[in-house]
């Protein structure tokens, strides 16, 4: 009852003995993350926790111990180059939690990810959640609750929110995926719809946008046409001043493009639940979906 | 970040980008050693240098009309730089309050036979840098995009091969150039291309290009933005930057790690995450309020950040109340309600507070702000947070 990550993931984290790295790892193992290796140049031979194995490259950790997802936690100025390695790898699922990316760079593994198989999801983001199977990134994991629900989002504390408040309704999720707020990211809204749509055990849909590009309006024109499971939305950034950066690299109105009022037609037009407030996202899904 | 119209200048200049010849002056008495490169009788062009657009049509608050001036002597020249210099320019751009004229740039005229416009970003929807040229040159592209979309040329590049000869030429060819001018665009939008690309620009923008009766392409105008995430690997370009250009409290905010933006309205709010703090924001005036901020202080914000968020809040003058909306995953709510406190009580804060806390440890948290017996007020969930706040702020 997931997307991407279950109980039979295998993790290898990129940047493990970093203090983000560390930390990190510490509570997804905690969570039950089968996290089989870690990767930090220079280090290899060690062990973290005195169990998971270090290796000097992402090709070692897939041939010695079969990973088969990677956790990015090194820092902005090397991220770009650590998740090349992983395409390099061909490890099919990459997660990037690192914010903070220069967007050349990220304009390079964009490039490089299209002759690729592998997906990538973030950067700067929260990570992915399968919920009582593997938790792969920063956010906490006893918010969630196994259940339905998909959810997709730009931004990390939204997401909790909207976890939160289906998991006090009495409801769970199938998995949430946290796709980052920068302005080039490796999954978009679109594709994590269409995995939601195609997993059986995933019955309703909550769509978490902000201003900036038209990934949400890209998204609601196939839900629109292709998706008959429930859907809410909430998008974040009505009352933000045009032409500025809110946070988020990718939040940001330019040249009228990217605003509020039109992801949310956008997603009204689709017949879309949008919620008013972030107060009322659990409220507007069920106001379509009867669990 | 941005930087001023000279430095970009400069920058283009460094880079093989034409540009007509310039200097400036940082007070009144550089004017005559700025000056002295133009021959006394010679058309020059005299521009205030501030971040914001709308200068030639601004108006000082002394007065004085224009920040952009077309003059035809090293003398008129003189005056209008020593009426522009100190003084504080008012544009459409800039709020009433107007922008403190630090430096006067002096230009060459041109004369010129057709204006272009050339930009150069990065393309959101295809993850690659879109060079983007019109025949329209000197007026607003957005305008053009609207009502004449088939004058405007894309075209998109490549990241791993960069920009190939053939698309140089086709920009030229779209701009309708022949011979040495032709030649001289081809060349000019390469190194363009070669400057924004190897200096992490996310937009640089020539506004217009133009074609002097002789032949000569060249950039008349310059603005460039700089990507903030990849200042790390350009100390060259973080010399640039210009504080006074910026909010005095987004500065402060930024030594930091605080990610502040100010807004004008009367609800102060401190959020952790951009996505929960811009919708923060959209609930207060959902609810009637309005912002006086965007504050996000971050997934590990420790107790100095909290303090200092605070007093960065409590600077603003226009704030009534202050909203604190926290969902604490790895941020532990405990943590934060003690920062809370003692920030408050450093402070002397004499706004009122609404706490709104969720997530990990949130009992602990709830009872130590009911412990401090400091007069704040807790809610429990956004909604009701946000209508707390616009009411404690419409009393006060």
């Amino acid at each position: 009852m997931s997307v991407l990550v279950n109980k039979d993931t295998r993790l290898v984290v990129q940047g493990i003995t970093g203090s983000a790295g560390s930390f990190h790892t510490n509570q997804c193992i905690e969570y039950g993350t089968n996290v089989v290796a870690g990767v930090t140049p220079g280090k290899g031979g060690q062990k973290f926790q005195d169990s998971v194995p270090v290796f000097d490259t992402v090709q070692e950790s897939v041939d010695r111990e079969g990973a088969n997802v990677a956790a990015i936690y090194v820092p902005p100025p090397f991220a770009a180059d650590s998740i090349l390695e992983a395409i390099d790898a061909e490890i099919p699922l990459v997660i990037a939690i690192t914010e903070g990316i220069p967007v050349r760079d990220m304009s390079e593994v964009k490039a490089r990810l299209a002759t690729s198989n592998t997906r990538l999801i973030g950067p700067n983001c929260p990570g992915i959640i399968t919920p009582g199977e593997c938790k792969i990134g920063i956010m906490p994991g006893y918010i969630h609750k196994p259940g339905k629900v998909g959810i997709v989002s730009r931004s990390g504390t939204l997401t909790y929110e909207a976890v939160w408040q289906i998991t006090s309704a009495g409801h769970g999720q199938s998995t949430c995926i946290g796709i980052g707020g920068d302005p080039i990211n490796g999954t978009s809204h679109l594709d994590a719809v269409k995995l939601f749509n195609e997993d059986p055990e995933t019955e309703a849909i909550i769509l978490i946008g902000e201003i900036g590009g038209t990934a949400e309006e890209e998204a609601a024109a196939f839900i629109k046409e292709h998706v008959d499971k429930p859907c809410a939305a909430f998008i974040a950034g009505r009352t933000a001043p045009p032409g500025r950066r809110m946070g988020h690299a990718g939040a940001i109105v330019s040249g009228g493009k990217g605003t509020a009022e039109a992801k949310v037609e956008a997603l009204l037009d689709a017949g879309i639940s949008v919620a008013e407030t972030p107060s009322h996202m659990a409220e507007a899904l069920f106001k379509v979906w009867n669990p | 970040m941005n930087v001023h119209e000279y430095q970009a200048k400069q920058l283009f200049a460094d880079a093989g980008v034409t540009v007509p010849n310039g200097t400036v002056a940082q007070s009144a008495d550089q004017i005559d050693q700025a000056l002295a490169s133009f021959s006394s009788d010679q058309a020059v062009v005299v521009k205030a240098q501030i971040h914001a657009g709308g200068r030639g049509k601004g108006t000082f608050t002394n007065g004085f009309k224009g920040g952009v001036h077309v003059v035809s002597s090293s003398e008129e020249a003189r005056e209008k730089a020593a009426a522009m210099l100190g003084n504080v320019l008012v544009t459409k751009q800039t709020g009433d309050e107007g922008k403190e004229v630090g430096t006067v740039y002096f230009t060459e005229a041109s004369d010129i036979d057709k204006e272009f416009y050339l930009a150069i970003l990065s393309d959101r929807a295809t993850s690659k840098p879109v060079i983007i040229a019109s025949t329209e040159g000197g007026v607003d592209i957005e305008e053009v995009a609207e009502n004449s979309p088939e004058k405007i040329t894309k075209v998109l590049i490549d990241p791993s091969l960069g920009i190939r000869p053939y698309q140089a030429r086709q920009v030229a060819f779209s701009l309708g150039l022949s011979g040495d001018s032709f030649k001289q665009c081809v060349k000019l939008v390469s190194k363009l291309y070669d400057f924004f690309w190897t200096k992490d620009c996310s937009q640089v923008e020539v506004n217009p290009l133009v074609l002097t009766p002789t032949g000569d392409v060249l950039a008349l105008d310059a603005k460039v933005n700089f990507d903030s995430n990849a200042l790390f690997r350009h100390p060259d370009v973080v010399q640039l930057r210009d504080l006074s250009e910026e909010d005095p409290k987004e500065v402060e905010a930024s030594k930091f790690d605080l990610n502040y933006i100010a807004l004008d309205g009367n609800v102060a709010c401190m959020v952790n995450g951009a996505g929960l703090a811009m919708a923060t924001m959209d609930i207060i005036k959902h609810y009637g309020g309005s912002p006086a901020n965007f504050l996000d202080v971050g997934g590990g914000a420790n107790e100095e950040q909290v303090e200092n968020a605070f007093r960065i809040l409590v600077s603003d003058d226009a704030v009534k109340a202050i909203l604190v909306n926290i969902f604490g995953g790895i941020m532990k709510c405990d943590v934060i309600a003690t920062g809370i406190v003692n920030a408050a009580r450093k402070l002397d804060m004499k706004v009122p507070l609404v706490v709104r806390l969720e997530g990990t440890n949130v009992e602990q948290g709830k009872q130590i702000l009911a412990d401090s017996g400091l007069a704040l007020e807790p809610a429990d969930t956004l909604a009701e947070a946000a209508e707390k706040i616009v009411k404690l702020a419409a009393q006060s």
